[in-house]
C-alpha cells in the first residue's frame, strides 16, 4: 500500500493536471457506456424485435417471417401491422391454458419452496456461528452443479421401475409402483429441488439480521413459541420470503427444461409451448407473440424484484 | 425450548441438506454400475467413462462448452465489473434506472424469452449461429450475475482507502488498480467462476443461439436424454461435477488463505 502511495506522488509531479483530469472523466464515462451499450444491443433491442416479429405474417421461408417494417417505410406500413397471431392465441384455449396452468404451477411450487425453505434457513441462521459458512457453502454448492444434471437425477429417482419405487416396495409401504414421473407432481418436485438454493438464501440472509432477544422477551411475557413465530419472526422475514418466493416464481413460470424432462405430454407449461411452437412448429411470428405476453405477465413481478433490489442497495449503503 | 427448537432446526437442516444432495449422490454411485440400467445395481465398473472418451461427438461438444465458457466469462466478468462500478459509484447519470433495470432483469428472465429474442436479433442483423451467437449470448446473461457479486463486494467497500489515495495524488485509473481492484478481486474471480458455470450449464439459450458445429454439452446431453437415461450420460454428470467441485473448494481454500495472509499483513502492519 506504501509503495502504491508513493509512486501515485510521483505521478503527480510530472503529469499535467489538466489532460489528465480529461482523461479520467474520459474513463469514468467509458466504464458507464460500455455495458450500457451492451445490454442495449444485447438485452433491450432483441425485446423490441421480438414485438416487431410478433407482429409479422408467418411465412415458408428462412427466416420464416414476412418482415413487416422496414426502419425507413415505418409510417406507411404501420396499418399494415398483423394482430393475426395474438388474435390466433386468443382463440386457440391451448395458449390460454398454457399461461394459466404456467402460473398455478409455479405459484404452487414456489409455495412448496417456501414451506421446505423455511425450516432450513431458520435453522441455518440459527445454527453456531463458526458452523454457518459451512452450511452455507453446502447450500450454494448444488446451485454449482449443471441444472439439467439436477433435473436429469430425478428420472432415475421417480421413474415407475425408480429407485423411489423400489425402496417404497422393499418396505412394503406400496403394492404397485406409484406413477410420479410425467405428471405434475414431478415437476413440483422439479422446481423445488432446483430452486430451492434461490429461496433459502435471502430467507437466512433475512433471517440472520434478526433480533432473537425479540423472542426471548416474547416467551418472558407469556407468549407461546408459535404465535412468537407469527408475530414476530415471520414479518421480520418477510424481505426474505418476498425476494425468495419471486426468485423462484418468475423463472419457475417459464420453466422449460423440468417440464420437459420431468413432466408428461399432455403437461401444458408457457416455456415448453413457446418451444414447440419454435423448435417444432418453425412459427416465429407465434412464439414471439407468446413471448410477448409472458413478458406482459410478468412485469409486474420482475418491477417488484427490482424495486426490493433497489431498496436493499439503499440499506446497504 | 431452546433444546426444542435446536433439534428441531437440526433435524430440518438435516432433512434439507439430504433432499438436496441425495439426487446427486445416487447419479454418481449409478454412473459406476455395470449393468446398463440405471436404477439396478450390479456390480463396480468404470466402463461408462471408458466409453466416453471415445464418444467423439461428446467430446468435440465438450471441448465447444469449455471454449465458450472461458471466453464469455472473461468477458462478462470485465463488462459485469464496469456494470457493478457503474452502478455504486456514479449515482446520478441520464437513463441510470433503464440501466440498472437491464441488470436486474436478465437475472430472473426466463431462458426461453432471453433465447428467442436474441436468435431473432441475430438473424436480424444476418449473422450466422454458431460459435460466435452462443458466445455473444452468454455474455449478455452471465455479466448481469457477474455485476451483482461485484456490486454487493463494493457497497461494502471501505471509500476511505480510495479517497486516502486520491488525496495523495493517485489518479482514479491507478486507485482502482493499486487499491480498488486488490479489495474486489475475490469477488471478481468469484464471478468469474460464477460466469463460467452458468455458461457451462446453459442449455435452452445455448439451443436457441447456437448453430451447427458449435453444440454445447448441454444440448448434446439434453438430445441423449430425451432418448433415455444410460449410465454413460451419468459418468458424464459426475465427471462435470467432479470439475465444478474441485472448482468450488480450491477456490474456497484460496480465499481462505488469502483472508489469513490479508489478517497477518494487516497484524504486521499494526506492530511495525
Amino acid at each position: 500500500m506504501a509503495d502504491t502511495a508513493i509512486s501515485a506522488r510521483d505521478t503527480v509531479s510530472e503529469t499535467p493536471s489538466m489532460t489528465r483530469r480529461l482523461f479520467s472523466a474520459l474513463i469514468s464515462r467509458l466504464v458507464i457506456a460500455i455495458p450500457y451499450l451492451w445490454l442495449l444491443v444485447f438485452f433491450l433491442i432483441p425485446f423490441f424485435i421480438v414485438f416487431k416479429i410478433s407482429l409479422s405474417q408467418t411465412a415458408i421461408a428462412m427466416p420464416p417471417y414476412t418482415p413487416v417494417i422496414g426502419v425507413s417505410d415505418f409510417f406507411q406500413k404501420i396499418g399494415e401491422l398483423s394482430f393475426d397471431n395474438y388474435v390466433w392465441l386468443t382463440e386457440d384455449a391451448l395458449y390460454f391454458n398454457a399461461y394459466i396452468s404456467s402460473i398455478w404451477i409455479a405459484g404452487v411450487s414456489t409455495f412448496l419452496t417456501l414451506l421446505i425453505g423455511y425450516p432450513i434457513a431458520y435453522g441455518m441462521a440459527r445454527a453456531p456461528t463458526t458452523v454457518r459458512p459451512t452450511l452455507l457453502m453446502l447450500v450454494i454448492l448444488p446451485f454449482w452443479t449443471s441444472f439439467l444434471i439436477r433435473v436429469y437425477a430425478w428420472i432415475g429417482i421417480l421413474k415407475p421401475e425408480g429407485l423411489l419405487n423400489q425402496l417404497l416396495m422393499t418396505l412394503n409401504i406400496i403394492d404397485e409402483p406409484l406413477i410420479i414421473l410425467n405428471t405434475n407432481t414431478a415437476i413440483f418436485i422439479g422446481i423445488v429441488y432446483s430452486y430451492l438454493p434461490f429461496m433459502i438464501l435471502p430467507l437466512y440472509s433475512a433471517l440472520e439480521k434478526m433480533d432473537y432477544t425479540l423472542i426471548e422477551a416474547a416467551n418472558d411475557l407469556g407468549c407461546p413459541p408459535l404465535s412468537a413465530f407469527w408475530k414476530i419472526t415471520f414479518p421480520l422475514s418477510l424481505p426474505g420470503v418476498v425476494a425468495g418466493c419471486l426468485l423462484v416464481f418468475i423463472p419457475a413460470v417459464g420453466e422449460f427444461v423440468i417440464p420437459d424432462l420431468l413432466g408428461g405430454s399432455e403437461t401444458l407449461m408457457i416455456g415448453k409451448t413457446l418451444w414447440n411452437e419454435f423448435n417444432a412448429n418453425r412459427d416465429w411470428p407465434v412464439s414471439s407473440a407468446v413471448a410477448i405476453i409472458l413478458l406482459l405477465l410478468l412485469v409486474v413481478p420482475i418491477m417488484f424484484f427490482q424495486h426490493a433490489q433497489a431498496k436493499a442497495q439503499e440499506q446497504g449503503r | 425450548m431452546n433444546t426444542t427448537w435446536s433439534r428441531f432446526n437440526v433435524t430440518s437442516i438435516a432433512l434439507g441438506f439430504a433432499f438436496l444432495y441425495l439426487p446427486i449422490v445416487i447419479l454418481v454411485i449409478f454412473s459406476f454400475n455395470e449393468s446398463k440400467l440405471v436404477t439396478v445395481w450390479s456390480g463396480f465398473s468404470t466402463k461408462w467413462y471408458g466409453s466416453l472418451l471415445q464418444n467423439q461427438g461428446l467430446l468435440d461438444a465438450a471441448w465447444v462448452t469449455v471454449r465458450v465458457g472461458v471466453i464469455a466469462a472473461t468477458f462478462a466478468t470485465v463488462l459485469g465489473t464496469m456494470a457493478a462500478l457503474a452502478l455504486t459509484r456514479y449515482t446520478r447519470f441520464r437513463g441510470r434506472i433503464l440501466f440498472s433495470g437491464m441488470v436486474f432483469a436478465p437475472l430472473v428472465m426466463p431462458e426461453v424469452i432471453t433465447g428467442l429474442s436474441l436468435l431473432l436479433l441475430f438473424v436480424a442483423v444476418g449473422l450466422d449461429r454458431g460459435f460466435l451467437t452462443v458466445t455473444l449470448a452468454h455474455i449478455t446473461f452471465s455479466m448481469c450475475f457477474v455485476a451483482v457479486v461485484v456490486q454487493s463486494r463494493l457497497l461494502t467497500f471501505d471509500r476511505s482507502l480510495e479517497e486516502a489515495a486520491m488525496d495523495l495524488g493517485a489518479t482514479p485509473v491507478t486507485t482502482f488498480f493499486h487499491v480498488t481492484l486488490p479489495v474486489i478481486l475475490p469477488a471478481i474471480v468469484s464471478g468469474w467462476m460464477l460466469a463460467f458455470t452458468l455458461s457451462l450449464d446453459d442449455l435452452v439459450i445455448a439451443s436457441f443461439t447456437s448453430g451447427p458445429g458449435a453444440t454445447t454439452l448441454p444440448m448434446k446431453i439434453y438430445s441423449q436424454v430425451r432418448l433415455g437415461v444410460t449410465p454413460e450420460i451419468n459418468a458424464a454428470c459426475t465427471i462435470l461435477i467432479a470439475i465444478v467441485a474441485v472448482g468450488v473448494i480450491a477456490a474456497s481454500l484460496v480465499n481462505k488463505r488469502r483472508e489469513v495472509q490479508r489478517l497477518r499483513d494487516e497484524q504486521g502492519a499494526q506492530r511495525g
